[in-house]
């Protein structure tokens, strides 16, 4: 007996249930069966209750007349469209108030967040009162102080405010070949301001991962301190700001669905009216889930892309 | 390391799955074989074991659904509720209510989460045959309305072109006023929002020059504004809106329960019978009231009741007249006129088939 087993040690063969390999690649096909196991009872489950009660699955709605209006919209919507063009209409919608989200969230985090690293104590503070109280608080809320408070408060429309050939008044801004509802101004408010305070953090972290020796050698060149940050330090503090940046980025295409809560009709809204007049739950959520993910991840794939174009080539 | 932590995590999650498959399987034969035979008495058997109703109701809504300073739900869509837990309980109290908005109220039912809807819900027809619900008979007749600032001097609906009028989502108002301004070839901004408090704000602080609704709905809403005076229901009514409770469909034994209940509040009323004098009908001769009040006959049999349902919703809750004068009525501050909800022989359109 010992010879068989001295005999199995010494060719180095080992009994399957010790091997590593064994339990690693067992682990992952049970954790799969598992999974593929836990969606199908409940998928299952799903349409067979779904049938109790006489709804079957279907997209076939999508052609049908939606019979609402949308408020606002560049495309030309008219309530005797499909309800595949509404959604469509959301779509665009979100799209609008995430670019333009983006950019001005950006721009606003560059600025506090190098604000915050200022020489001048003045500056230091705002910026620190600024980032402080808006991180801390929920969006939800501001949105709601944007809307009612700040958008809400303007005079009406029929005796609106005139600055700098800005016409502002509770129905909305215009001015500079600009058209803004006050839903879309407060949403775009918030979102930006809010991400705004995240982002300023990110790139406060990221110029100060930088060695100072940097800063300090391109002012011993003669630099001048505007050049530097731009040139010398901000180019190398990127590749800390992006990985964080992203999720920021993501963060604020998210969050745009609580347009909802102020009247705007992104893509969550429209699809809530459409949910509701069909009363097609799964199909609707799954639309939904489909567009965010597919807005989700293209803003990741770019910013990906241009992450993998910064990153320092190593020989 | 690494991979070794991987492995186990892995086995974790299987184990983890497959507990919770096993629960889901087991968890499901119970309701699937025998679907005929338990679906007659299913949804009442539930209501039962539970010892108590679940009602969704608005909850935001003054005169039908809202909670009374003295902490408890009051209003039309409430005493409904209490009517139907008063036949099943002989108490009215046994009702669990659940604030649904418009949204949310159709899943609540389909997937059991309340028993009845009783929400100022307006009866139709795809809602009828496509949402998987069934409804009870109307309760309250009503039609849509819009609600404008006196100082706006706005008179009409053609005075609302290209203005701004709030909705909340989730209504029927939402497409009858798409539908009744592009009969006409008015142009408008809609600002819609999920929240009915929230669509009421908004037009408070004038974002918008006109709000609609079910013109019940205005009146109530009126009620809670800053200063109530300063709005006016326009005259035009914009469509019918029949409300109606909701149940779930597939359960025929448990519609003709919340059906019956609705019919014998109106019953009552067109037999002059009250909270307070029901209980003194034992030496009554007339035939129709002892047979409703199951002092002859089965007739609650046939509900899978006790014989005197209709006696206990009368005594705990009142006639379908005196539900609507506690709530909607003229010593209320919303001072409805009863107008179509009357009784079918003074005018109105409320008719109760004979309980025979």
């Amino acid at each position: 007996m010992s010879d068989r087993v001295k005999a199995k040690r010494l060719d180095g063969s080992i009994p399957v249930w010790r091997s590593l390999r064994f339990w690693q690649s067992a682990g992952q096909v049970g954790a799969a069966v598992g999974i593929a196991i836990a969606l199908g009872v409940l998928g299952d489950n799903l349409l067979f209750n779904l049938e109790q009660i006489g709804i079957r699955l279907g997209f076939d709605f999508l052609g049908s007349q939606a019979g609402f209006t949308i408020s606002d919209t560049i495309l030309p919507y008219t309530p005797a469209d499909s309800y595949q063009i509404a959604l469509l209409v959301g779509v665009v919608n979100s799209l609008r108030v995430i670019g333009l989200g983006l950019i001005l969230a950006t721009a606003i985090g560059i600025t506090a967040g190098m604000a915050r690293l200022s020489a001048n104590w003045l500056v230091r503070t705002i910026a620190q009162i600024y980032v402080e109280t808006l991180r801390n608080t929920p969006l939800l809320l501001q949105l709601f102080f944007w809307y009612f408070a700040v958008f809400l408060a303007l005079p009406n429309a029929a005796s609106p405010l005139q600055i700098l050939g800005w016409t502002l008044s509770s129905r909305g801004v215009t001015g500079w070949g600009l058209q803004m509802s006050s839903e879309f101004a407060s949403l775009l408010a918030g979102l930006s301001l809010y991400t705004g305070t995240f982002i300023a953090e990110i790139i406060r972290g990221g110029i100060q991962s930088v060695p100072r020796g940097q800063g300090e050698a391109a002012r011993s060149l003669g630099i001048k301190p505007l050049p530097t940050l731009w040139l010398v330090v901000f180019p190398q503090a990127l590749r800390a700001i992006l990985p964080p940046l992203a999720n920021q980025y993501l963060n604020l295409a998210k969050n745009s669905s609580l347009a909802v809560a102020i009247g705007y009709p992104d893509l969550y809204a429209i699809s809530s009216t459409t949910f509701n007049q069909t009363g097609r739950a799964v199909e609707v959520m799954a639309i939904v889930m489909v567009a965010y993910l597919v807005m989700s991840l293209s803003i990741s794939l770019l910013i990906n892309i241009y992450n993998r174009s910064i990153q320092l080539v190593e020989r | 390391m690494h991979p070794r932590l991987f492995g186990w995590g892995a086995i974790a999650l299987l184990a983890l799955c497959s507990t919770a498959s096993c629960a889901r399987l087991s968890s499901k034969p119970p309701t699937a074989p025998g679907q005929a035979e338990t679906s007659s008495k299913g949804r009442l058997a539930t209501v039962l074991s539970r010892g108590k109703l679940v009602c969704g109701v608005s909850g935001e809504l003054p005169g039908f659904s809202f909670l009374g300073k003295d902490g408890k739900y009051q209003g039309l869509d409430v005493d409904i509720c209490r009517a139907v837990a008063s036949a099943i309980f002989d108490n009215p109290q046994a009702v669990e209510f659940r604030n649904l908005n418009a949204k949310e109220r159709f899943t609540a039912l389909q997937s059991g989460e309340v028993d009845i809807l009783s929400r100022n819900t307006t009866y139709t027809m795809s809602r009828d045959t496509s949402v998987g619900l069934e409804f009870a008979p109307i309760v309250f007749y009503d039609g849509q309305g819009i609600m404008v600032k006196k100082a706006s001097g706005i008179k009409s609906l053609a005075e609302l072109q290209d203005k701004a009028i709030c909705i909340q989502t989730g209504t029927t108002t939402e497409q009858n006023l798409t539908d009744r301004m592009r009969q006409r070839g008015l142009s408008y901004t809609p600002v819609v929002f999920e929240d009915v408090n929230t669509t009421f704000a908004t037009y408070s602080e004038g974002r918008c020059e006109g709000v609609t609704g079910d013109r019940s709905q205005l009146v109530s809403r009126r009620s809670t504004l800053p200063k109530p005076d300063d709005h006016i229901i326009l005259p035009e009514v914009l469509s019918k809106e029949p409300l109606a409770p909701a149940i779930a469909s597939g359960d025929p034994g448990w519609g003709d329960i919340v059906r019956w209940t609705i019919y014998a509040l109106i019953e009552a009323e067109e037999m002059k019978l009250t909270a307070k004098t029901v209980t003194q009908q034992s030496t009554n001769p007339d035939p129709t009231v002892r047979r409703l009040l199951g002092l002859e006959g089965d007739l609650g049999k046939g509900l899978g009741l006790p014989n005197d349902f209709a006696l206990r919703i009368i005594k705990h809750v009142g006639n379908y007249g005196e539900i609507y004068d506690r709530n909607l009525g003229a010593k209320t501050p919303l001072k409805l006129p009863r107008g179509q909800n009357q009784l079918w022989n003074q005018g109105g359109l409320l008719y109760s088939p004979p309980f025979r």
